[in-house]
């Protein structure tokens, strides 16, 4: 069975829930081998081994994370010289839709970007105009370079070698320009990361200030879930950018999304709209948000989500 | 400094947006056109940056005959001049094309950077600016919230999940911008009337050195097998608070296991 290479998503320790999707997805393909850069492989072993992976490439150099993108573009280039893989499947984040584009650039290959499927024939699904239509699309040259959504797929285990086989590979000047020179990390506590979480609480413009931000907090950390925001409230100032979802912001496709005070305009819901199940609390009984709703509270958030909290926790010390 | 803005024309969010059932491709005429949202925002950071080291603005669109629209907004806001790639045979480009048609554009134009927005609110891909990145050979500046040169080095600030990180490089460059960057001015009446005046060059493939055959649908790497309109929604449980509407909130996240 044909090679098809993941590229790993991690923070040098532990491997990224979408990486395990990535090899879910693989798996149905071919035989999933994990593309690794920079340190942490050894540790990560086991769990890629747990999903399926046959063998982890390992480039360890610090220059994938100290220069933007175009090395690891190179080395997934090198990989498709040397190893003739069916596919290379990334993760759709900003990043990883990059190295993707570049890659596609590198090989002369087709690139399908925010995957959320794929059929036999290497036949992605996509989800397009704000979840309005579904496409099938497929690339019909070179190597099929697919960027798979966070959370479209879900993760199961299956036993693989996980046999770790060294690159030799340094990466050229010419990929690396931009440098990273310092990361700033915003505080977020120990929530999941947005794109990645499988329940996101969001909230807009009915809370109606920042500090009421904490209402939303206390909401999703009894859920265990991940913070998003209306664009309404990050130009309002109430919630930092990155977690906007919506059109110019996140798309997130959680199994539970909890939209707060949000009225649900297209460029919100083309953000969130593919999200399994949606819950709504608004006061208003027309905000277009509740077509979406699978099930809808018409009140006021601010006496309806502290009962929502409160029950929960009720319910997890039951 | 000489800077090229890139815009592209895209349907109207707020319309309904169609694929055509003979090709898959875009349906232009069921929605309305506007210039992309994020690409206003890459207009101001250029008209800025203008502002603060001289140089001309140039505004590049590939597009149809009509997003010469969104290039008379651009105009409209302050830009220099204009390109307006235009050609029948690009139809359908898909991303690997339509960087490969850019790049064309803009080793003719010469620049010290080349800014745009880091997606469109249509193709959604977020992959141009490192296409492009890759195909002139120079550094990949994206996702930036925030821009900072002296006309020759160059920092941003690139969004990340976790926050941002500090990414330094040696012009010339390509940097794709989020909203976060700036806060895009409003053409003035005297900007309206100046864009009129303002200088437009179209180009077409055969301009560029290129063949019909080298764009368009047929040229491009990846295709449109099948699509459907998504099934709507089926209709939820809405209940009105009367006192319990959080109870019943959890009772159904009980009852689909979510807690």
């Amino acid at each position: 069975m044909a090679e098809i290479l993941v590229l790993a998503e991690h923070d040098g320790e532990t491997v990224k829930k979408v990486t395990t999707e990535l090899l879910t997805l693989a798996r149905a393909h071919g035989e999933p081998a994990v593309v690794w850069t920079g340190e942490g492989a050894d540790g990560a072993r086991a769990r890629l081994a747990e999903f399926g992976a046959a063998k982890v490439y390992v480039a360890d150099s610090p220059d994938y994370a100290d220069y933007v993108v175009a090395p690891k573009a190179e080395l997934l280039a090198h990989l498709i010289a040397e190893k003739a893989p069916a596919a290379v499947l990334v993760a759709a984040t900003s990043e990883g839709r990059e190295v993707a584009g570049r890659l596609a650039v590198k090989t002369g290959s087709g690139v399908l970007t925010d995957v959320t499927g794929l059929a036999d024939g290497l036949v992605g699904e996509q989800s397009i105009f704000g979840g309005a239509i579904t496409v099938q699309s497929k690339v019909r040259t070179g190597t099929p370079i697919i960027a798979v959504r966070p959370n479209a797929v879900t993760p199961e285990p299956a036993a693989g070698a996980a046999e770790i086989e060294t690159v030799n590979f340094s990466v050229s000047d010419d990929a690396k320009t931009a440098r990273v020179t310092g990361k700033v990390v915003a505080q977020r506590g120990e929530r999941p990361e947005l794109t990645e979480a499988s329940i996101v609480v969001s909230g807009g413009r009915g809370l109606g200030s920042g500090e009421h931000f904490a209402l939303i907090e206390q909401l999703a950390d009894s859920l265990g879930a991940a913070v998003g925001a209306s664009r309404a409230a990050t130009d309002a100032g109430w919630y930092p950018h990155q977690f906007q979802v919506g059109q110019t912001g996140k798309t997130v496709s959680p199994q539970l999304y909890l939209a707060i005070g949000i009225s649900g305009a297209i460029q919100h819901r083309a953000g969130m709209q593919t999200s399994k199940t949606i819950m709504v609390v608004n006061k208003d009984p027309e905000a277009p948000i509740f077509e979406l709703a699978d099930f809808g509270v018409v009140g006021d958030l601010f006496k309806v989500v502290p009962q929502l909290v409160e029950e929960i926790g009720k319910r997890s010390e039951g | 400094m000489n800077i090229v803005v890139l815009v592209k024309q895209v349907p109207d969010t707020w319309s309904e947006r169609k694929l055509r059932a003979d090709d898959s491709t875009l349906d232009r005429d069921a929605a309305d056109a506007v210039i992309n949202e994020l690409d206003d925002y890459a207009i101001e950071e250029g008209l800025r940056l203008q502002e603060a080291h001289g140089g001309e603005v140039t505004i590049v669109s590939m597009g149809p005959e009509k997003a010469a629209d969104a290039i008379r907004k651009a105009l409209s806001m302050g830009a220099d001049r204009a390109v307006h790639v235009t050609d029948e045979a690009l139809r359908g480009s898909d991303g690997l094309v339509t960087s490969d048609v850019l790049a064309k554009v803009l080793s003719r134009t010469g620049f010290d950077l080349v800014i745009l927005g880091s997606e469109s609110t249509d193709a959604r891909m977020g992959t141009l600016a490192a296409m492009l990145a890759e195909r002139l050979g120079v550094p990949q500046m994206s996702f930036a919230s925030k821009v900072e040169t002296d006309g020759s080095k160059i920092t941003i600030n690139r969004q990340a999940d976790y926050g941002y990180d500090t990414v330094e490089a040696t012009l010339p460059a390509v940097v794709s911008v989020v909203e976060k960057i700036n806060e895009p001015r409003y053409p003035s009446f005297k900007g309206i009337m100046a864009a009129k005046k303002k200088p437009v060059e179209t180009l077409s493939l055969a301009d560029l050195g290129m063949e019909a055959g080298q764009a368009g649908l047929s040229a491009s790497a990846t295709e449109v097998v099948s699509f459907a309109n998504r099934p709507p929604r089926a209709a939820g449980t809405i209940v009105t608070d009367e006192g319990d509407g959080g109870v019943k909130a959890a009772e159904f996240l009980a009852a689909r296991k979510f807690i």
